[in-house]
């Protein structure tokens, strides 16, 4: 079976390996013109090793791979060149060679026997260097800019190999968040202008969420598993099996992960509301103190962190004022406490209720603070004074 | 590229071949005997002649020079053809220890020729020279592929070349034969003894090698980047790393079936001639270092010849006392790169 015209790369139950053992389970996958393809999983998944089998770095221990209707591995080295190119992972060392020397090594296809690049070629070369914004870095030496400069010298090397397929080995490692942020931006770019297909292996998920079109997440033991937009697949229980988390949660609207939570029965009671919490949320959870929040709406926005790291939470449905039942459970959970915390400055026709909260403390004798300390040796102590 | 790149090496290059050309004349016109300028020109102006200052230009120096020349050039491409496969700057020749196998190879061959009163012809000297190149290489080759450590690998090419040169020694010393001083000399390293009949056969295996490794500009040139990114823009790798073992192979063995070993060329040069002409490109880097490895080797045997005339010193003394200073120099640099936070 031939793949369509506007499937530029088709793997077809690849199973990648090294010397003939497979490391990945058959996986069957496709990459279109201006959309990127995400693969996500934990370390040692194999997605590496897919990536650089898709590449040809490596034989595919079964399976086949189509580009632009023909057979990936029958193709001549030099036509493979000329239809996919690669941003690898690994720190590059060079020897007195500018960057544009470096993104010139791009243009080996095109070339003669000699390797000497035509006006043509040169102006490609520049091209790339405008494209992800690094034109004033043609003349420096590659060993001497940083990390995220060199990513985008590596990534203008790819380009000017005018390439339909872009496979990118976690672009992103070694790179601080603006330059994470930068990278992505220009990729992203790209792929919309010049309808590259892309392929890449990220680690950050925040980023993978908001970046790809299609995401493909490859298990632990090498299994290829969901395969679909950001939306099928940023779940937060997926993404807490895919990655098996044990300690800790993945948030799937914000795409970060949180800590665990702290175990056993809440000593402080937390009132929060409108992200006032958060702050003390993640002060208990730092100090190892497990804490009871509410009473919060299913809408406020710091309700996946406080769900993250309670130990125990009541909520009311979204928009609507805090009802009786759940008063009375905050109410029993408030009874054990030894502290209430109140961070919420503002109550309105919805939390309104939460006051009573506040009153009942000061009846049954548990103290009521509005702030909680930064030091860990204050936080036992007040809790300390109280037993 | 931009002017001020193109006319620096230009520059370079055109001062490279004066030196070569100067150091060239020097060689021809210094010896123990004195010929005067005039006289060399008249010389070599009316062609071989039968009166002793002739014979001393025609024959000892000239050929001499030249051969200092072609070999000194062959040994640098050689030693920066092994250093883009090792992707090392200390890889060489002879620290390697692929000169001394070829070394002992040829040994071994001339020894078993001139007992059976043969004589070898120049062709066959490579050849012994060339074998002998492979099976070091071979087993360092086996080696690299176990310790992927370059300070492992040269360790273990430096014990090879001292057990290749203990046994060429034992060879030498208990072959019992006329030619014995010949191949003690040899042995040592000199670019004395070499006939224009040798120099025809190196000049011709060298020509090729050298004209096919320009070909290798472009592949190596990609390898710089590693061998993955290589790969990526169309390099057939496995081709390309066989063609840079037998050039490099056979540069060396010609050197070695005619001079013996002689050491730290390979590397200093390279070093030297990249440091000059500010970059690493292949395509300009092959014949610059050809240019230097002839400058260099003239060089070292103009000092070698007449610093403690008429006692001649081993070339290779020579060649060490400049090069291998180059050599420490390149491991403090990359040593100080390391300790300054530069990506390794």
């Amino acid at each position: 079976m031939k793949n369509s015209e506007n499937q530029i790369l088709l793997s077809q139950n690849l199973a990648a390996g090294y010397a003939g053992r497979p490391v990945t389970e058959p996986v069957s996958f496709e990459a279109l013109p201006g959309q990127i393809l995400t693969l996500i999983g934990p370390n040692g998944a194999g997605k590496s090793t897919l990536l650089k089998t898709i590449a040809r770095q490596l034989l595919p221990v079964r399976g086949t791979v189509w580009l632009a209707g023909e057979q990936l591995f029958s193709l001549t080295e030099q036509q493979a060149a000329k239809r996919l190119s690669v941003l690898l992972t690994g720190r590059l060392r060079t020897e007195l060679t500018s960057c544009r020397e470096v993104v010139s090594a791009g243009r080996y296809p095109y070339t003669g026997r000699l390797g000497i690049l035509s006006k043509e070629d040169w102006l490609q070369v520049d091209r790339a260097l405008e494209l992800v914004g690094a034109s004033d870095l043609s003349g420096r030496d590659f060993n001497r800019i940083s990390d995220g400069q060199r990513q985008r010298i590596l990534l203008a090397r790819a380009i000017c190999q005018q390439p339909q397929v872009l496979v990118l080995d976690e672009p992103t490692s070694f790179l601080d968040i603006r330059h994470k942020l930068e990278l992505l931006f220009i990729l992203k770019q790209l792929v919309e202008e010049q309808k590259l297909a892309v392929v890449m292996s990220l680690h950050e998920l925040d980023l993978a969420q908001k970046i790809s079109d299609r995401v493909l997440c490859i298990t632990a033991d090498g299994r290829p598993d969901r395969y679909g937009s950001p939306e099928e697949v940023f779940t937060q229980d997926y993404i807490a099996s895919l990655y098996q988390l044990e300690r800790g949660s993945y948030n799937s609207l914000f795409g970060c992960v949180e800590l665990e939570a702290s175990s056993g029965p809440a000593q402080v009671f937390v009132v929060g509301g409108a992200g006032s919490g958060i702050p003390i949320y993640r002060r208990l959870q730092r100090q190892g103190i497990p804490f009871a929040a509410g009473v919060l709406g299913e809408n406020d926005l710091e309700l996946p962190v406080a769900k993250a790291l309670s130990c125990a939470l009541v909520t009311e449905k979204a928009f609507y004022p805090i009802g009786r039942e759940a008063l009375h459970r905050a109410q029993q959970l408030l009874s054990g406490c030894q502290v209430l915390v109140c961070c919420c400055r503002q109550f309105g026709p919805l939390n309104e209720a939460n006051q009573n909260l506040l009153e009942q403390a000061k009846k049954q004798g548990i103290s009521v603070l509005f702030e909680w300390p930064a030091n860990a040796e204050q936080a036992k102590s007040i809790l300390k004074r109280k037993v | 590229m931009n002017h001020r790149s193109v006319l620096r090496q230009a520059i370079c290059f055109a001062a490279l071949i004066l030196l070569t050309a100067l150091l060239t004349a020097a060689n021809v016109l210094q010896g123990s005997v004195d010929v005067s300028v005039g006289q060399v020109l008249n010389i070599l102006v009316q062609g071989a002649g039968s009166d002793t200052a002739s014979q001393i230009i025609w024959n000892i120096r000239l050929p001499r020079a030249l051969a200092a020349l072609v070999l000194g050039g062959a040994l640098s491409v050689s030693g920066f053809l092994l250093q883009t496969f090792f992707q090392n700057p200390i890889a060489g020749p002879f620290v390697l220890g692929i000169s001394s196998g070829a070394k002992l190879v040829v040994a071994l061959v001339m020894i078993g020729a001139l007992s059976r009163g043969l004589v070898l012809g120049s062709a066959a000297l490579i050849a012994a020279a060339f074998i002998g190149s492979l099976v070091v290489m071979g087993f360092i080759l086996a080696v690299s592929g176990r310790v992927k450590k370059m300070s492992l690998l040269v360790v273990a090419g430096v014990m090879v070349g001292y057990i290749c040169s203990a046994i060429t020694d034992i060879l030498v010393t208990f072959a019992d034969d006329s030619n014995i001083v010949n191949l003690h000399n040899w042995s040592m390293g000199s670019f004395s003894g070499i006939s224009w009949q040798n120099l025809a056969v190196l000049s011709a295996v060298t020509g090729v090698s050298l004209f096919c490794t320009i070909f290798l500009a472009k592949p190596m040139s990609a390898y710089q980047l590693g061998e993955s990114y290589a790969a990526s823009v169309g390099v057939h790798i496995r081709l390309f790393r066989l063609q840079l073992v037998l050039f490099s192979s056979l540069l060396s063995a010609c050197v070695t079936a005619f001079a013996g070993p002689v050491s730290f060329v390979g590397i200093a040069v390279p070093h030297l001639v990249k440091s000059l002409f500010k970059t690493a490109k292949p395509l300009c880097i092959l014949p610059a270092c050809f240019l230097g490895g002839a400058a260099f080797c003239l060089a070292c045997d103009l000092i070698a010849r007449t610093l403690f005339a008429p006692t001649e010193l081993s070339i290779g003394s020579v060649t060490a006392v400049f090069g291998a200073p180059v050599v420490i120099w390149i491991m403090l640099r990359r040593q100080a790169n390391r300790n300054g936070g530069e990506a390794v």
